[in-house]
């Protein structure tokens, strides 16, 4: 049993209290004259910049910081013990998809051909890297059963504007942009940001008491003003949309289109295809489903994938195969919606996405959808009694609570995950999706063994039980942590975005007071 | 599968305790004539050395061991070995976008040393989380000013890179605003290769939301800021200035005037991978707050007043403001401006312009000798470390014989500027050795030499 001055009494299997080192902003530890590098000599003739560049010369220079070497190591790693992060736990962040990153794509997205490859580097010497595009192009078909991809999106919302560009360009062709979108109220904020983006008017769907689509409200607003639907399958709260083909049909006898989602991709690889079931076009998340790292919030990488018909409308350039058996960049896509980055994409998350999949092979990635879909359900299974659980469907790859309980006793979802950190587990997804007031969104992924899932679930049954027993403890979570709470509405109110303090030159003062026993 | 910590006994006593006989009654919602009965189509499960051999005889299959001189938006500089060490540690590759700040410290505290370091190598006032790239951030640049400004013209100069612009149309398509190219002054001009301020001048009016330059420019030219400045500002128009080569701001002079900075930062410590991921990133006057699109991270404290870093001023995001969002972008690049921010503390303020300052001497060698032999375009001009050569030969065969040593030459500009006839896009950066410019001057002036015998 541990015991803090806030009455903390938890059991916290997980984890120990332990020092981590204080550290301030590097550019409080400058001090002029160190250095960090050392610069090969000049092998060419010295110039006189100002000669050269004259008005356009730099007077001041940057107030970056000064340090050594050893002092940046130590800057970094220090930052870096105060994060969470999957390779120290369990991290159930709803819709996030936090699974183990393999440190093999690491290690081959830096081989020297791979990462020292200039895009504009001739073809014949680019052969690699278009073999590699193709293969994952190729894979990623087969496992969503869609005709053709993109993959130059730079992330899921990136992806999604893509896919809505192409959706408008189709109905463009057929003389009319449209000019909604239907989106249901479960849907991720990128969702009606992107349609909005791409000139259109969004029009809310309210979920049924599933959670899921209601059809006849569906068919009530779809007509010829329509240009898609954009679907999250499965849904926000962990649920297949199991009339996805009525819902399809719908679309289809209107003229509109199917966009999905695939945020959730990680519930269906190896069981069902969105090709199959009338998706149109769609994004993935490589970084969510295919274990790219998710670094702190980027880079990801959102291709985008659509049947035969959109094709024409992918953006360029793209890989094709030569009349000499050979792979070509090409641009020769006259209805395309054109370039959405510069070069072909982020080309280092292909490779690490491509090594997951050869990692995993078609029994490793049905595997992994069935374990993602194991776990989440043995955690439904064994916290229903505790957490008011909004909507009975069957779920998937996460399980979405409400606080409806524990809100009596002025508990709140958002007080229960930061009780979580006390007992060494990232926050689960807090307030979302907006269909479930105080939602606890919790995604497992395939990545936690029993034993891990057990102390998550031991962890939330404590807290169920201190938010009847001992409210306060929760509500001033976390206790544990470098600091408290913060305050987020002076941060608001009053943005400080940088540093613009004096460096810290004065040495510590030794404290002559301080005894040794 | 090696990836996941379950034995077959474990997953059959949780589907007990689920109360479900089979793992396929937890798929039940998935009808039936949708679910996949085969095995994917993909290669089978490969072992981890496997997977090296296969990505290193693709690796192989690329430009190894070759000179290059390509530049354009890509730049091959040295990449400090602790950029990696560190980037590599679990706690900042393996953690998500730090909502929960309590146990994201790490992360946030960097993106705020990031932030900083941005605005003073700009000379902007704020700066966000990162953006996609230089080219999407370019394009996020101009629908802020549109916002801002509450105009719909756009005006970019032609010597933004091409890629860029093309990215920029896509995105303007569907936003109603219309986006214009401003010429650039011809060679032979005294301020040739730089945008044609005379056109711009009669191209700027009421309706303008932003002028859109890109310095140092596609050519390498350093545009005239100040100048470009007022001309927009007289009409009341943004100026927006994209940089695609950070480390020139160690010695060109910051563009100070600019209303909104469009940045790529792949040349501080990010390797060129085939063109990403790259980390771009917009700075700006502290007055368009409101309309940067973007993560913003501040400084703030807890409730014992101990200093801490939180993701603020959400309310320009999707994920409150939904439709009404200044963009749809939720994940950015942050493990790339890590990297970025570790090259930039590894330089620090010295070594930023003892950097920049032997690329425009490298650059300075190279133009000056492949000048000798052939034609310097724009060559008054003040320019950092790209330059444009024209020469006789067609590019298609002077690439090639100099392929033929393992030189990848400059790049073939007739794509996007047919106007300059057989231009080529050089670069030299601090790794381009007086050897390699040596070597590739020799076979460019074998052809040069024979011409003007001729």
């Amino acid at each position: 049993m541990a015991t803090t001055t806030n009455g903390f009494v938890g059991t916290t299997r997980k984890v120990t209290a332990h020092l981590t080192q204080n550290e301030p902003l590097s550019f409080e530890k400058s001090s002029p004259g160190k250095k960090g590098y050392k610069l090969a000599p000049l092998d060419v003739p010295e110039i006189d910049p100002a000669a050269l560049l004259g008005a356009a010369t730099r007077e001041d220079k940057p107030a970056l910081p000064e340090l050594s070497e050893i002092e940046i190591i130590r800057h970094f790693t220090r930052l870096s013990t105060w994060n969470y992060a999957i390779d120290l736990g369990m991290y159930p962040l709803g819709s996030c998809t936090m699974k183990y990153n393999p440190r093999v794509n690491e290690f081959v997205s830096r081989l020297e051909g791979i990462a020292e490859a200039h895009p504009y580097q001739p073809e014949r010497l680019s052969r690699g890297a278009m073999v590699i595009i193709k293969l994952l192009k190729d894979c990623l078909i087969e496992i969503t059963g869609m005709d053709a991809i993109a993959l130059h999106p730079a992330a899921g919302a990136h992806g999604e504007f893509t896919g809505m560009l192409m959706t408008r360009a189709y109905h463009q062709s057929k003389g009319n942009p449209r000019k909604n979108v239907i989106i249901p109220d479960s849907a991720h904020g990128t969702n009606p940001a992107t349609a909005a983006s791409c000139g259109y008017q969004v029009v809310n769907l309210k979920s049924n008491a599933q959670g899921g689509v209601d059809v006849a409200a569906l068919a009530k607003v779809v007509n010829e003003d329509t240009a898609a639907l954009m679907l999250t399958n499965p849904s926000t709260i962990g649920v297949f949309e199991s009339e996805i083909h009525k819902i399809a049909d719908v679309l289809h006898d209107k003229g509109a289109l199917l966009y999905m989602d695939g945020a959730n991709m990680n519930a269906l690889v190896g069981k069902t295809r969105p090709g199959d079931f009338g998706v149109d076009v769609m994004h993935l998340n490589l970084h969510k489903t295919f274990s790219t790292p998710h670094g702190g919030g980027g880079p990801g990488c959102g291709p985008v994938a659509c049947k035969q018909f959109l094709e024409p409308f992918l953006p360029v350039p793209f890989v094709a195969l030569g009349d000499d058996g050979l792979l070509h960049w090409s641009s020769d896509r006259p209805h395309s919606i054109g370039r959405v980055r510069a070069f072909y994409g982020n080309f280092g998350m292909f490779v690490r996405a491509l090594a997951y999949i050869l990692a995993n092979g078609p029994d490793g990635l049905r595997q992994t959808t069935e374990d993602a879909v194991l776990n989440a359900n043995y955690i439904r299974k064994k916290l229903e009694d505790v957490y008011e659980l909004p909507y009975d469907t069957p779920s998937m790859h996460e399980v979405v609570f409400s606080d409806k309980r524990q809100v009596k006793n002025g508990i709140k979802t958002g007080d229960i995950a930061k009780r979580l950190i006390d007992y060494g587990f990232h926050p689960y997804t807090t307030s979302f999706p907006l269909i479930v007031p105080g939602a606890l969104m919790i995604e497992p992924t395939e990545s936690e063994s029993r034993e891990e899932l057990d102390l998550f679930i031991d962890a939330m049954r404590q807290i169920a039980r201190e938010a009847e027993e001992n409210p306060e403890v929760v509500i001033s979570a976390p206790h544990s942590t470098r600091i408290s709470r913060l305050d987020e509405t002076t941060a608001a109110r009053k943005p400080v975005l940088r540093w613009k303090g004096p460096a810290m030159h004065d040495a510590v003062e030794v404290d002559t007071a301080a005894k040794e026993w | 599968m090696r990836y996941l910590p379950k034995s077959p006994a474990e997953r059959a006593a949780m589907l007990r305790e689920i109360g479900v006989s089979s793992i396929d009654d937890l798929f039940t919602a998935i009808p039936e004539e949708y679910r996949l009965m085969r095995d994917l189509k993909v290669p089978r499960q490969m072992g981890e050395s496997e997977i090296i051999d296969y990505f290193k005889a693709a690796a192989e299959k690329n430009a190894h061991a070759y000179t290059s001189f390509l530049g354009a938006g890509a730049y091959r500089h040295y990449r400090p070995v602790i950029i990696d060490s560190l980037v590599q540690r679990g706690e900042f590759l393996t953690s998500y976008t730090p909502y929960q700040a309590e146990i994201t410290q790490g992360t946030l505290q960097a993106i705020f040393e990031f932030q900083t370091m941005i605005c003073e190598l700009t000379g902007m006032d704020i700066a966000n989380a990162s953006m996609y790239d230089g080219s999407t951030g370019a394009a996020e640049a101009v629908m802020m000013a549109v916002r801002v400004t509450g105009r719909d013209g756009v005006l970019v100069a032609k010597t933004v890179h091409p890629e860029y612009r093309e990215v920029m149309h896509t995105y303007a398509q569907h936003q109603g605003h219309e986006a214009r190219e401003v010429a650039y002054y011809p060679d032979g001009h005294v301020q040739a290769g730089r945008i044609d301020l005379e056109a711009l001048e009669q191209a700027v009016n009421e309706e303008t939301a932003c002028v859109l330059v890109q310095s140092p420019n596609f050519f390498g030219v350093i545009e005239d800021i100040p100048v470009i400045a007022e001309i927009a500002h007289k009409k009341g128009a943004l100026l927006i200035v994209s940089i695609a080569e950070a480390v020139s701001l160690g010695i060109v002079r910051p563009p100070v005037e600019a209303d909104i900075v469009s940045m790529e930062a792949q040349s501080f410590g990010v390797a060129l991978s085939y063109g990403g991921p790259y980390c771009g990133v917009l700075a700006a006057k502290e007055k368009y707050l409101r309309q940067m699109p973007g993560r913003l991270v501040g400084e703030t404290k807890d409730k014992e007043g101990r200093r801490g870093f939180v993701l603020t001023l959400s309310t320009r995001e999707q994920h409150i403001r939904r439709e009404k969002a200044t963009s749809n972008i939720c994940t950015n690049q942050a493990l790339v401006a890590l990297m970025a921010t570790i090259f930039m503390t590894v330089y620090g303020k010295e070594g930023i312009k003892e950097l920049a300052v032997q690329n425009l001497a490298k650059a300075t060698y190279a133009a000056d000798a492949l000048g000798a032999h052939d034609k310097l375009l724009f060559g008054q001009s003040p320019r950092f470390h790209e330059f444009v050569l024209q020469t006789e030969e067609p590019p298609r065969r002077l690439n090639a014989r100099l392929m033929e040593k393992k030189i990848i030459g400059g790049l073939d500009l007739c794509k996007w500027y047919p106007e300059l006839k057989n231009a080529t896009l050089w670069c030299a950066t601090e790794l381009t050795t007086k050897e390699q410019i040596d070597a590739a001057v020799a076979i460019v002036a074998e052809i040069s030499v024979a011409s003007a015998a001729r």
